[in-house]
């Protein structure tokens, strides 16, 4: 497959659109609000089926465990939030209401990631991963662009069981098309090579596809693998592309401990042992910012890719067998920057000299 | 004891809440995200508290021991925390302009791992930092047996987290009369009207029940904030809860009592028009 750019769009679109296809064809559907509707864009459900829309206020756990209620009534409940709220704080109801009970509760999980931006750690979450895909029955779905999300989210509405749908803030590029295949469950190769593979999550498949056109240029060819579901995970496809491509950079959008490169470790460690680098945030929280400034600060960008890539090479070639911390990225193990720390960015001395000048200015 | 926070008068303070309010619009204009409504219409709660003489501490040692405490437990709202903070010394007025941008001690919501002066806990996962604030109270006055008092502002949304009456729960049990939380009451959420997204009236007899001593109070009356902050450190074997009823966005007549106003920033026509409104000593 060969994909192109062909504009940007942010993913809770997808979502939102989703809601409304589903909810024509399903009557069963219904939609829990969590006050930040627009946020999620579940008013789009809510406006144009009012009546099977209800509004529960900022109560994330209470929203939860009505959702599995609902389910166990034989409706197909969709609660939506931001991932920060609807996928740890409401943990203990996820595990027992949700997935102990197989309840068929769909949860959208919104702002994910550190892309969210100015909003900063609080509700930049990084972590909703590793908890997610330790939980029994769950099914975690992760799109990469809009129109992926939009298929995700009809897709996890039609299956049964607890799904959630992992998506974002930010407007990002939109390269897959409707032709592209979608089955939960199924990592879909979107560029051919066999030099290394790199496995990749959410807007991090199109920096991967970046990095590996980078890397062409080189010589390097690698295969790009979007890996949407991290929860069943395609053990076939991650085995296969170890054996076939010997080396393996994960890339994704959360914490690099119990992450998707984590679940694609364990694949490969038992089946096909290659020599694996781990894009994504190294054990640290997020701050305030832009998302490009976040996403370059966090090491989240093709650059990174690529550099772990170059870096997964020569560790394959045996040119360089150091021993790293998990947070090392980067050729030689460099660290990324990560968050500045207080007084870098906007030193405290020049902001007294400010106020002094302008309280001279008033006298 | 080193605190000399001195009691201002109302008409003082009401100088000093449009000083805040002026404040907020520049920064979140210049931040260009950010929440608008319920920083405006709690700035005379943070005049009162922070400029009234009511709380105790020290802005150029922000952590010394015995100190008062306040914890934002709505996040969201820190626009007028970093605001009354700058205006009572803690850091330079300048910061300010950084907020939420990158690198800055302003985080969007605030974060304790940034060090701002006077920035006692990370907050913005709603209802947690009510639950912070009741441990500090329980810190102060059952191991620690100081006289130092913690307040905690919530919103009235805010109350639809279940987490609250727990929190609330704990607060009257340890009958901690050194505590004392306030409810931004604008009736305002993101989605709407509060009664209308999920209701939490009433709220007064809701308190009561929970053995709180609960004051209604006019949240723009400075003279009736003052009074009202008075009774809760008069008050004994029981916390309180001051309900103070505010408009979203008071102080700037297109954004009040719109909740639509409760997470944007003004453009730049729109912050110089209410700084146009927001005229210092206009009160």
């Amino acid at each position: 497959m060969n994909f192109e750019k062909y504009g940007s769009k942010a993913t809770r679109f997808g979502f939102g659109e989703g809601l409304v296809e589903l909810g024509e064809a399903d009557e069963r559907i219904v939609v829990l609000g969590g006050d930040i509707t627009g946020s999620v864009l579940t008013n789009y459900f809510r406006d144009r089926f009012p009546d099977r829309f209800f509004s529960m206020g900022i109560a994330e756990q209470n929203a939860t465990t009505v959702a599995a209620g609902l389910a166990l009534s034989g409706k197909v409940p969709f609660f939506a939030s931001y991932g920060a709220f609807c996928a740890l704080r409401n943990a203990d109801q996820l595990r027992i209401s949700v997935c102990y009970n197989e309840a068929n509760v769909k949860i959208g999980g919104g702002h994910s990631g550190i892309s969210v931006g100015p909003d900063g750690a609080t509700h930049q979450i990084l972590e909703d991963m590793a908890f997610l895909r330790a939980l029994p029955n769950m099914t975690l779905v992760v799109p990469c662009d809009y129109l992926e999300a939009k298929k995700a989210t009809i897709a996890i509405g039609r299956m049964h069981g607890p799904a959630y749908i992992r998506f974002g803030r930010e407007a990002v590029p939109s390269f897959t098309r409707e032709d592209t295949p979608f089955t939960i469950g199924k990592a879909e190769t979107f560029r051919d090579g066999n030099d290394v593979a790199i496995i990749a999550t959410g807007w991090m498949v199109w920096e991967s596809l970046v990095a590996a056109e980078e890397l062409a240029k080189e010589g390097i060819q690698a295969r790009v693998i979007n890996l949407h579901t991290i929860k069943p995970i395609d053990t076939e496809t991650i085995a296969k592309a170890a054996a076939e491509c010997g080396a393996i950079v994960t890339a994704e959008e959360h914490q690099i401990m119990g992450g998707m490169g984590s679940a694609v470790a364990q694949v490969v460690v038992k089946n096909t042992p290659v020599p694996m680098e781990f894009v994504g945030v190294a054990d640290t929280f997020g701050g305030s910012g832009s998302p490009g400034e976040l996403m370059e600060a966090f090491g989240l960008t093709a650059k990174d890719v690529y550099n772990s890539v170059k870096k997964v090479l020569k560790r394959r070639s045996g040119e360089w067998n150091g021993l790293q911390a998990m947070t090392e990225v980067g050729m030689e193990g460099e660290h990324p920057k990560g968050y500045p720390k207080p007084g870098t960015i906007f030193p405290i001395d020049a902001l007294i000299e400010a106020d002094r000048k302008s309280e001279e200015a008033v006298a | 004891m080193p605190f000399t926070n001195e009691r201002q008068s109302p008409e003082k303070l009401a100088g000093i809440a449009t000083e805040i309010r002026r404040s907020i619009i520049r920064s979140l204009v210049e931040a260009g995200s950010g929440h608008s409504g319920g920083p405006l219409g709690s700035s005379d709660i943070f005049a009162v508290l922070y400029l009234g003489g009511v709380m105790k501490y020290d802005p150029k040692n922000p952590d010394l021991p015995g100190r008062d405490r306040f914890v934002l437990s709505a996040g969201h709202m820190c626009p007028v925390l970093y605001a009354t903070l700058a205006n009572a010394g803690f850091f330079p007025k300048s910061e300010l302009l950084t907020l939420r941008k990158f690198g800055s001690r302003l985080q969007g919501h605030p974060g304790r791992d940034m060090h701002l002066p006077g920035i006692e806990t990370s907050s913005g996962s709603l209802g947690q930092g009510l639950s912070i604030a009741v441990g500090m109270a329980m810190a102060d006055k059952l191991v620690d047996r100081n006289d130092a008092r913690v307040y905690s502002l919530t919103g009235d949304g805010e109350l639809q987290e279940g987490s609250i009456w727990e929190a609330v729960m704990s607060a009257a049990h340890y009958k901690l009369d050194n505590f004392c939380m306030i409810v931004d009451n604008n009736d305002c959420q993101i989605d709407g009207r509060v009664p209308d997204v999920m209701n939490v009236y009433p709220i007064k007899e809701k308190f009561e029940s929970f053995n709180f001593h609960v004051i209604e109070v006019n949240g723009h009356d400075h003279a009736a904030l003052l009074a009202a902050f008075d009774e809760a450190k008069d008050t004994r074997g029981r916390p309180t809860c001051i309900i103070a009823r505010t408009y979203m966005g008071a102080g700037v007549s297109f954004m009040q009592d719109k909740y639509e106003w409760h997470g944007k920033p003004p453009s730049a026509d729109q912050a110089k028009q209410a700084l146009d409104e927001l005229l210092p000593n206009s009160n």
